[in-house]
């Protein structure tokens, strides 16, 4: 001790101490301080999951089990994450009326957006899965719609048409018509392939692709989408333009015959 | 000698300038004999007659409008990137066809306009040479001496769709891509030479650098070409044979009532053609046709759902999706009939109607000219024969977009699939027999209606207190055209045994003829028509009941 | 098969001969033809202020279209070519092309309605009836053109000097061949060009989105990825034919859910590398349902069940899609072990 208290006078000792206060300071801040505010998060987070499984349990568990584990009128829910969740939910198509329907159609929303977040919050506790995309991922800055046509062509059309108006799988079941399906749906759609539909993962189809993806359909499908030849006649080619053809087409230019070839009216015999 | 120097003198004086002009084009191309026959040339009048004209007018619209797309279309395969108007393609890679397609519709003021133009007048032009066709067939106009202008018109429609698939190619956008690339797989289906003829077609493996360039000279020069020179000999024949004629009350066998070519049909045929244009301008004015930017460029690893064929191929795309997959594999060889077969009715569909006018002329042994049309319920087979054909041919449309029928009405793709199926073999045999009841029952309409008049709508009360509708007798001319139709009786094979009490041999061929002549002409198949000793006992009798 | 095997009293009375003449009424026939009906005038024919009305009308036409063509070349020059409007109900459309089409038919159908009209109400509606006469020549003229024929045959010996004839009939037959062997160089022969693809051993699967080489961690379970093979670039020339070819779909399945052993021993870990190509007549096929596996053609609905070896389940493909076979490489990624083993795309007949 001896020492220790020789140098206590030293002209340094001010600042050695100074530094080791401001570092236990500093780490003890680091330590507690965070903590503090996680808890607080973590207890905010439990209650939206408790809010999220009070929801499940009325409105999902009678199909998808108590715990999310699936029954056999629908899927185990364990992993499949918040994202498809908000997809489901929020487009109407869960909860169903029924699982014996070739598909499940897009519905009327029944939660708000609260409870669609606690529901996913609920889900996404009970297995590691995609997250609700954020508005800077699925927005338009630094999009390439030409790039997303192309993507679109080679991962989409096939199943859902040229510029996304739809179309028809096996047994009844249908690649949806995509106008008006807002940016974020898209994007969880492919993230997360609801019902028959293959997902397409960040490994995949990379965010900037699902991006270019958003930002073509919104080009070619959207409210102020430019149809420059007219009538776009449901954008689904040659059948409705065929149909056209014949009753508008052939119709018009009979009726027109009709009237070169009919009698003209005769004077009347007074 | 001395007659032409006073015409020519005549010419010379003080003959108005038109006259003189006409004078010189007789002295060289002898334009007075050829108008001599055909100014004052009398056409009937008949809304069905103009359904020819309106196939016509389209046909030179389309010509108009594609000598004007040629001068912008590049008919090239080169792979370019792509810098023009329409954004969401933007440096995308592209083929030189559909980019100079794209500068069309974009960069081109009023080429979207004959871009679409072009495309509706063909859509109409063959919509317009198939109902022509079955107006031609229902009322038998198709019989001798027509049989050939028949065989002329039916070229025209086989042209026509060939035609428009050719166009229908050459922008080199991912439906008509998908199109080209249904054709190869069909051509590969071929027996023996599938492989060296798809390899010949283009120019090597699909899609090869060739079939846009070797496609634009069929669909500009070759099939138009030889569709140009048809219907130049069709209308020769038009106006060769006159037209014919529906029976009426002074119309026979032996004349053509109507109005004459000059100045009746020129104002009222030339008019049509601007109808008809303008028509079909209005209609490429308020809606699209074939938006290939929408499309995208051809790549052949990449398609949309609802990929169809323009409307005409579209029954020979029913054939193909709704046939099973059958194939045969035999000593290292593939045959691949799932393919072929539909390869193969396609043309016989189409060759079922154009021999009908002889299967019926042979079957009948009728060589007389007919001028007057028939009613189609007149001629019931006949009739039936082409309900049947088109419903043959509709279900096969409805299995060409069996995807588009199944989103928006709701249904299983297989189900419509399996209906086709079953509906291809199922329903022109019901359509055959209902149309003959309905024809045989229209015919016992007319007989009634000439036996006891008209349904006049008033009601009488008699004085013992029943109530009757008063029938008015029908007037000469309804009468006359009510029964003016021949009713031929079907060929008897005649007696087995000859005089002398020897088996005659009748060949099989013979027996067939009586017996399809049977199902033309039989009891079953037409109802007599009222005889005048009828028609006067009724009207003798007890007044209009 | 002529009409003299109809006995004559089959065939039906012949027609009225009396071409237009009017034969009336009598009390032998009430079916007679009464000929022609009398021609009524119409109101044109008889009120000259009618007559008026309708040369005023089609006058109006002819005047609106040409203001309809005077509009036309307005539109053209002062619409700019990339102009949208919003027109109800048609949407959101071209006004250049909205406006030319309009007047342009517009002036096109104003000319044809005036036309017509004046044909219909100012020209002569008086029904004129034309004589036919029959098409077949005259016995004589049959007669002479016959003779004429045989003389012409007689004087040209070709009867009697049969080698001419044949010689003739031989240089004509054989001479279109020329041109047949013309077409030769219309393509190439097919050799194997439709047994290979680019793959081969070792190249990787490079992802069509991303252009990056893929690792079996990149497929989870019911997604859905098109790959090329290595060095396969979308500038390259050629890369259309390759492509048509070498196209590849990837699904993921869990393996104990794939039926055929085949393709579970061909796949890697559930990973299974399909062609893209349908073998019915070469759709790139591609609709993929994640839950029941199958896999249907755009095109013609052929049906793939892609979990028991990609066999056809329904529609007309006639063979399943060939599989590849494929593996990982030391580095972790996804690579194939070989080309198909059998030809991608549509059946041909040398394919066995």
């Amino acid at each position: 001790m001896k020492k220790l208290s020789a140098r206590r006078r030293h002209p340094l000792a001010a600042l050695v101490v100074l530094l080791l206060a401001l570092a236990c300071t500093g780490g003890l801040y680091a330590v507690f301080a965070p903590a503090d505010k996680a808890q607080a998060d973590e207890t905010a987070q439990s209650l939206t999951i408790e809010e999220g499984k009070k929801l499940y349990t009325v409105g999902c568990a009678s199909c998808h089990g108590t715990g999310g584990q699936g029954t056999s009128d629908g899927p185990s829910l364990v992993g499949v994450g918040a994202a498809a969740v908000d997809f489901q939910v929020s487009t109407g198509r869960m909860p169903a009326a029924t699982s014996q329907a070739a598909q499940i159609p897009r519905k009327k929303n029944i939660y708000s957006q609260a409870e669609i977040d606690q529901l996913a919050a609920y889900i996404a506790s009970l297995g590691a899965g995609p997250a609700v995309p954020t508005e800077e991922q699925y927005g338009p800055e630094g999009a390439d719609a030409a790039k997303g046509g192309e993507l679109f062509r080679n991962n989409c059309a096939q199943c859902h048409n040229f510029t996304g108006k739809g179309g028809a799988l096996t047994h009844g079941k249908y690649a949806p018509d995509l106008e008006g399906v807002t940016p974020k749906h898209i994007y969880e759609a492919m993230l997360t392939g609801p019902q028959n539909m293959p997902s397409f993962p960040d490994s995949t189809l990379s965010e900037q692709n699902k991006k270019d993806v958003i930002a073509y359909l919104n080009a070619v499908n959207g409210e102020e989408t430019e149809s420059y030849g007219g009538l776009a006649l449901g954008g689904i080619g040659p059948v409705a333009e065929g149909l056209f053809a014949w009753i508008f087409g052939l119709g018009a230019l009979i009726a027109v015959a009709v009237w070169v070839a009919a009698r003209t009216a005769k004077a009347k015999k007074s | 000698m001395s007659t032409t120097t006073s015409t020519d003198s005549r010419a010379r004086g003080k003959a108005p300038a038109g006259e003189r002009v006409a004078d010189w084009a007789d002295g060289r191309l002898g334009i007075y004999s050829l108008a001599k026959a055909n100014m004052r040339k009398i056409f009937p009048d008949h809304w069905s007659f103009m359904l020819g004209e309106i196939c016509l007018y389209s046909f030179i619209i389309i010509i108009l409008t594609g000598v004007y797309l040629t001068l912008f279309f590049h008919p090239s395969m080169n792979e370019v990137e792509y810098h023009g108007s329409y954004v969401p393609l933007q440096g995308q890679l592209m083929s030189e066809a559909y980019k100079s397609t794209l500068d069309i519709s974009f960069d081109v003021r009023g080429g979207l306009l004959i871009r679409q133009i072009h495309h509706w007048a063909a859509l109409i032009f063959v919509a317009g040479m198939f109902v022509h066709m079955m107006r031609v067939f229902f009322t038998g106009a198709f019989r001798k001496p027509r049989e050939i202008n028949w065989l002329f018109g039916f070229l025209l429609l086989v042209l026509g769709m060939f035609t428009g698939f050719t166009g229908y190619s050459l922008p080199d956008d991912l439906l008509s891509g998908t199109g080209i690339r249904f054709m190869e797989g069909a051509i590969l289906s071929v027996p023996i030479v599938g492989t060296y003829l798809s390899f010949f077609l283009f120019g090597g493996e699909f899609p090869g650098d060739d079939f846009v360039a070797r496609f634009f000279s069929i669909h500009v020069l070759l099939l138009p070409g030889i569709m140009l020179g048809l219907v130049v000999a069709h209308l020769i024949l038009v106006f060769y044979h006159k037209h014919t004629q529906f029976p009426g009350p002074g119309k026979t066998n032996k004349n053509v009532v109507g109005m004459p070519l000059l100045p009746v049909y020129m104002a009222k045929a030339g008019g049509f053609f601007f109808l008809v244009f303008g028509v079909i301008a209005a209609v490429a004015a308020i809606a699209t046709v074939n938006p290939i930017w929408a499309i995208g460029p051809y790549r052949p690893d990449m398609v949309s759902t609802g990929a169809q064929p323009d409307w005409y191929m579209g029954f020979s795309e029913g054939l193909v999706r709704v046939m099973p997959g059958w194939e045969i594999n035999f000593w290292g060889h593939t045959l691949v009939l799932g393919v072929f077969i539909p390869l193969m009715i396609f043309p016989l569909v189409l060759v079922a109607i154009a021999v009908y006018p002889f299967i019926e002329s042979w079957v009948t042994g009728d060589k007389r000219e007919h001028h007057i049309l028939d009613r189609p319920r007149n001629a019931p087979t006949r009739t039936a024969f082409g309900v049947a054909w088109m419903t043959l041919y509709f279900v096969l449309l409805i299995g060409g977009g069996n995807d588009i029928w199944a989103t928006h009405f709701h249904l299983s793709i297989n189900a419509i699939t399996w209906f086709v199926r079953i509906a291809f073999f199922v329903a022109p045999v019901v359509a055959f027999v209902v149309t003959k009841r309905i024809c045989l029952g229209l015919q016992r309409r007319d007989k009634e209606k000439v036996l006891h008049g008209r349904e006049s709508g008033i009601i009488k009360r008699l004085p013992h207190g029943e109530f009757i509708e008063v029938h008015e007798p029908l007037s000469q001319e309804q009468l006359y055209t009510l029964t003016a139709h021949e009713q031929p009786k079907p060929l008897e094979l005649g007696p087995e045994v000859d005089e002398n009490g020897v088996r005659r041999k009748v060949k099989a061929s013979e027996k067939l003829r009586a017996k399809l002549s049977k199902g033309f002409y039989g009891e079953e198949s037409q109802i007599p028509k009222p005889t005048v000793e009828e028609y006067k006992e009724i009207t003798s009798g007890h007044g209009h009941h | 098969m002529s009409s003299q095997d109809i006995p004559e009293e089959n065939l039906p009375a012949a027609q009225d001969t009396s071409h237009g003449a009017v034969k009336l009424a009598d009390e032998q026939n009430p079916f007679a033809d009464p000929g022609l009906p009398p021609h009524e005038p119409r109101v044109q024919d008889i009120d000259e202020r009618a007559a008026k009305r309708s040369e005023r009308t089609v006058a109006l036409l002819f005047t609106v279209s040409m203001l309809a063509t005077v509009g036309f070349i307005a539109s053209y020059v002062t619409i700019p070519v990339d102009k949208a409007v919003y027109i109800w109900p048609l949407g959101h459309i071209s006004a250049l092309n909205f406006a030319l089409g309009m007047t342009l038919g517009l002036a096109l159908f104003c000319i044809g309605a005036g036309a017509v009209h004046w044909a219909r109400t100012l020209m002569s509606d008086h029904e004129l009836a034309d004589e036919r006469h029959p098409i077949e020549a005259a016995p004589e003229v049959r007669a002479k053109v016959m003779d004429d024929f045989r003389q012409g045959a007689k004087e040209s010996v070709i009867g009697r000097r049969k080698l001419i004839r044949n010689t003739m009939f031989g240089a004509l037959a054989l001479v279109p061949l020329s041109g047949v062997v013309l077409l030769r160089d219309l393509g190439p022969l097919p050799g194997t060009k439709l047994r290979h693809t680019l793959w081969s051993k070792g190249k990787l699967l490079v992802n069509m989105n991303t252009n990056e080489p893929l690792r079996p961690s990149d497929l989870i379970v019911g997604s859905l990825t098109f790959a090329k093979p290595e060095g396969l670039e979308e500038h390259d020339h050629g890369f259309q034919n390759e492509i048509a070819k070498a196209a590849l779909m990837l699904v993921r399945i869990q393996p104990d859910d794939i039926k055929d052993k085949r393709a579970l021993e061909w796949s890697h870990e559930g990973i299974l590398a399909y062609s893209k190509i349908c073998t019915h007549v070469g759709c790139p096929i591609s609709l993929y349902e994640q839950q029941t596996h199958h896999a249907l053609c755009p095109c013609h609905q052929s049906t793939f069940d892609l979990a028991d070896g990609a066999k056809v389940i329904f529609g007309p493909a006639g063979h399943p899609l060939p599989q590849l076979r494929i593996g990982v490489n030391d580095e972790g990624y996804l690579e194939a072990l070989g080309d198909f083993e059998e030809p991608v795309g549509p059946a041909f007949w040398e394919r066995g």
